[in-house]
């Protein structure tokens, strides 16, 4: 128990010493993307390889001797090339870690302390030793991911040993006014996704005179392709926690919520962990740090709905209703969960928040441009060389993320758009000459697009449009809650008309309606979700306009995804003509003379793929 | 008809969330975790001991994806198709698993009970694209041979 502020400062100062004793220090990455590579297997490994070996192993900080700490850390953000192990103090990053490289990786790197090359991250000839030189993270700037892969995300005290819970408590100290103002001041704007200054979200809940208040993060991280959320809560839990004590003391709120989609149990479960720590700690429960302050975290889990990651669907849902959005206003900020004043951020835009307080927000505007401050994580997956977690300060550009940072396009293919914030985030960025644009709040609007969520997906140029739109739409179709008509069906005629497009059987006049609907749910839906879900369209609209051309007139799918506008033929050089594919053909498209190449009809093909199957000699193929 | 004795152990669920309505989610959680599906009865009876309509709980039950009114299969087998497994062709392992079960997407359970796919829109490991995950465990950078090869070694083992 942890009852001043004082103490929390000797306590760190221990557990600062104790992490220090630690000489050397192996961290096995366990997030997500890790453990499904297996490395918690490697971990036990390791941790019983390093008793075998007579070395000391230090899990819980409690040795007085030097040791070595094993230790299962969050995600360090380079998934693709998982799982990884970091040794500290010379960094080395291994990756790709199998269980049978854990025997050289204590008897050479930690005994002998030698580095394993073969392990090692290697591009274009050149060799990077640590984690630091490699220029997937060479070009980051880690604010809130500091923590992430380089703690144990299970233990309070290697977060309390890291500075941990010292903003909770200059801010425990500090004028809630202030708290809010410093806040304003800082520039921080919500990185949910709209993009709205948090300060002020704060200072409007503040000057509720209510007594209940609450505050509520969301962490219902629905979007396809994002999964920075996910990360944070896996690897640094303490850090929302933290940001969620001082956005309470600021707003006067007792109570927080923390909203997790039930897809994430292990974000759940590394909260919960979390939270039951803070609380025997002292830095959640009655009177914190002997503030007179009290403040209480209560996790929610979702159960698999979209729109619950807009604001009211989400307070609906912990409410034990249906998740669905209300009419606005009253905003969350004046009658949000069980109709009180609500601060509703994002796990994200919470992280930021002790590292403003502690670093001073001259520090903090030092990152990124105007009116857009600090950092944004991003998840950079699809059609990329390093697919992982990122974090850029604001204002870098598209190309120095999408190529310096995730290594370009695999397979000597062409970039071709990047998709920024999901399906209703619905933002997507093409041509070449976006790849200079700032990624900001403001620049991304300008451009018609928003910076979302984060999550971001690189597409080349083997990717069909049209196709993606229709992904986007059946998506969001699928998601729609149904109280609004027009997101209800303006959503399902959409996807009518982008599914008869990528069947072949689109018209010029479908492009109008399509347009006409995507502008009319886009001004007449009731929340976010359907607000945003024609952009996918619009957008695709705006930029490749040319290939819905292509389907709909010249009948082609360019990018010759589309199965519906595909050509079936048969290679005369490789058929026998055994007339297989005659006989099977369901509308008897195929005709020919036996031991002769066979020809289909292209009229008459309807391309179910029958005959591609009945061939046995692979002649007939799809184009 | 639902065979099983489910009140006592209902009841304990209820009790657990103080009898109180707004946990009404994270009570039919924690009921399907225990019998991996919603039963008719169970809901029922869940609604008259909350002293909720039978509508309202069943709005609730149908509202979000994650509850089933249906029975599943033994082994549960999500295939992510959000964005970033999409772009890296997720639907030909979908395909891949249906031929190989013998499904469809009207017909998701195997007829021994073994199987149900689904497809999600985003497991959040989109790093490790295509993913699927088989009751939870997540298998990274799928193709459509390495699921058949997997699918064919749980059949194995439960034999």
């Amino acid at each position: 128990m942890i009852k001043n502020y004082s103490e929390l400062v000797s306590f760190a100062q221990s557990y600062k010493k104790s992490l220090d004793r630690q000489r050397k220090k192996v961290l096995v990455c366990a997030g997500t993307g890790c453990v499904a590579g297996g490395s918690l297997a490697i971990y036990e490994k390791i941790k019983s390889l390093i008793k075998e070996s007579g070395l000391l192993v230090d899990i819980d900080l409690t040795k007085e001797e030097e040791g070595i700490g094993v230790k299962k850390s969050g995600c360090h953000g380079f998934c693709e090339a998982g799982p990884l192990v970091r040794i500290e103090p010379c960094n080395y990053l291994y990756l790709h870690v199998k269980l049978e490289d854990c025997e050289e990786i204590v008897y050479k790197s930690l005994k002998e302390g030698k580095p394993i090359e073969r392990l090692m991250y290697r591009s274009n000839g050149a060799l990077y030793k640590t984690q630091e030189e490699i220029p997937f993270y060479k070009k980051q700037t880690r604010l809130v991911l500091h923590n992430c892969g380089h703690i144990d995300a299970e233990n309070i005290q290697e977060y309390i040993g890291n500075g941990g819970y010292k903003a909770a408590a200059t801010a425990l100290a500090m004028d809630p006014k202030d708290i809010c103002k410093l806040i304003t001041d800082s520039g921080l704007r919500g990185r949910g996704g709209g993009g709205y200054p948090t300060g002020k979200k704060w200072s409007q809940v503040l000057s509720q005179s209510n007594v209940v208040k609450y505050v509520v993060c969301n962490g219902d991280e629905g979007d396809p392709g994002a999964f920075m959320d996910r990360s944070i809560m896996e690897g640094d839990p303490h850090k929302i926690i933290e940001g969620m004590l001082i956005s309470g003391y600021a707003t006067k709120a007792n109570n927080g919520y923390i909203y997790v989609r039930a897809e994430y149990p292990m974000a759940v479960h590394r909260l919960q962990i979390a939270i039951d720590q803070a609380m025997e700690y002292g830095l959640l429960g009655d009177n914190i740090l002997d503030s007179g302050f009290s403040f209480n975290i209560h996790i929610a889990q979702g159960a698999g709905a979209f729109v619950c990651g807009e604001g009211s669907a989400l307070t609906a849902s912990i409410e034990g209703e249906r998740g669905m959005p209300r009419v606005k206003p009253p905003r969350t900020v004046e009658k949000g969960l069980f109709e009180c004043p609500t601060v509703l951020n994002n796990v994200e835009t919470f992280a930021n928040i002790p590292i403003i307080i502690s670093g001073g927000i001259e520090e903090y505007k030092k990152c990124g441009v105007e009116n857009n401050s600090g950092t944004k994580v991003f998840a950079l997956t699809g059609n990329v060389v390093n697919t992982g977690l990122i974090e850029v300060p604001m204002g870098t550009t598209l190309e120095e993320v999408i190529f310096d940072i995730g290594g370009g396009i695999p397979n000597g293919k062409k970039f071709k758009a990047v998709q920024i914030g999901g399906p209703s985030g619905g933002c997507l960025i093409f041509d070449d000459s976006h790849l200079n644009l700032p990624l900001s709040f403001d620049s991304l609007e300008s451009v018609g697009a928003m910076i979302g969520s984060g999550g971001m997906v690189v597409m080349d140029e083997d990717t069909c449009m049209v196709e993606v739109a229709r992904f986007f739409m059946s998506f969001t179709q699928r998601e729609s809650c149904g109280k609004c008509i027009p997101c209800r069906e303006g959503t399902k005629r959409m996807l009518d008309i982008l599914e008869k497009i990528t069947a072949g059987n689109g018209t010029l006049e479908d492009l109008n309606l399509l347009y006409e609907i995507a502008d009319t749910v886009k001004n007449t839906a009731l929340c976010g979700l359907g607000k945003t879900a024609s952009n996918p369209v619009l957008s695709t609209l705006q930029y490749f306009y040319d290939e819905y051309y292509a389907h709909v007139v010249d009948k082609v799918c360019p990018a010759k995804i589309c199965k519906g506008l595909a050509e079936i033929t048969i290679d005369p050089k490789t058929c026998r003509g055994c007339s297989k594919c005659a006989r099977t053909c369901p509308v008897g498209a195929i005709s020919g003379k036996i031991k002769e190449p066979y020809v289909i009809d292209k009229n008459k093909c309807v391309k179910c793929g029958a005959c591609i199957e009945a061939c046995p000699f692979k002649a007939i193929k799809e184009a | 008809m639902f065979s099983v004795n489910f009140k006592e152990k209902v009841n304990e669920i209820i009790s657990r969330h103080n009898n109180d309505k707004k946990k009404i989610i994270s009570i039919i959680q924690e009921v399907q975790k225990e019998y991996h599906y919603l039963p008719e009865e169970v809901l029922v009876y869940i609604a008259d001991t909350l002293d909720i309509s039978h509508a309202k709980i069943y709005g609730i039950a149908t509202f979000y994806e994650n509850f089933s009114l249906e029975q599943k299969g033994k082994n549960i087998i999500k295939i992510c198709d959000g964005t970033a497994c999409h772009v890296r062709d997720s639907i030909p392992i979908l395909k891949a698993i249906y031929k190989e079960l013998n499904l469809n997407d009207k017909n998701n359970t195997t007829d021994d009970m073994l199987f149900t796919v689904e497809t999600v829109s985003c497991l959040g490991a989109c790093g490790l694209a295509p993913v699927i995950t088989v009751n939870d465990v997540v298998h990274p950078k799928m193709t459509p041979e390495a699921v058949v090869e997997l699918l064919q070694n749980i059949k194995k083992e439960a034999l």
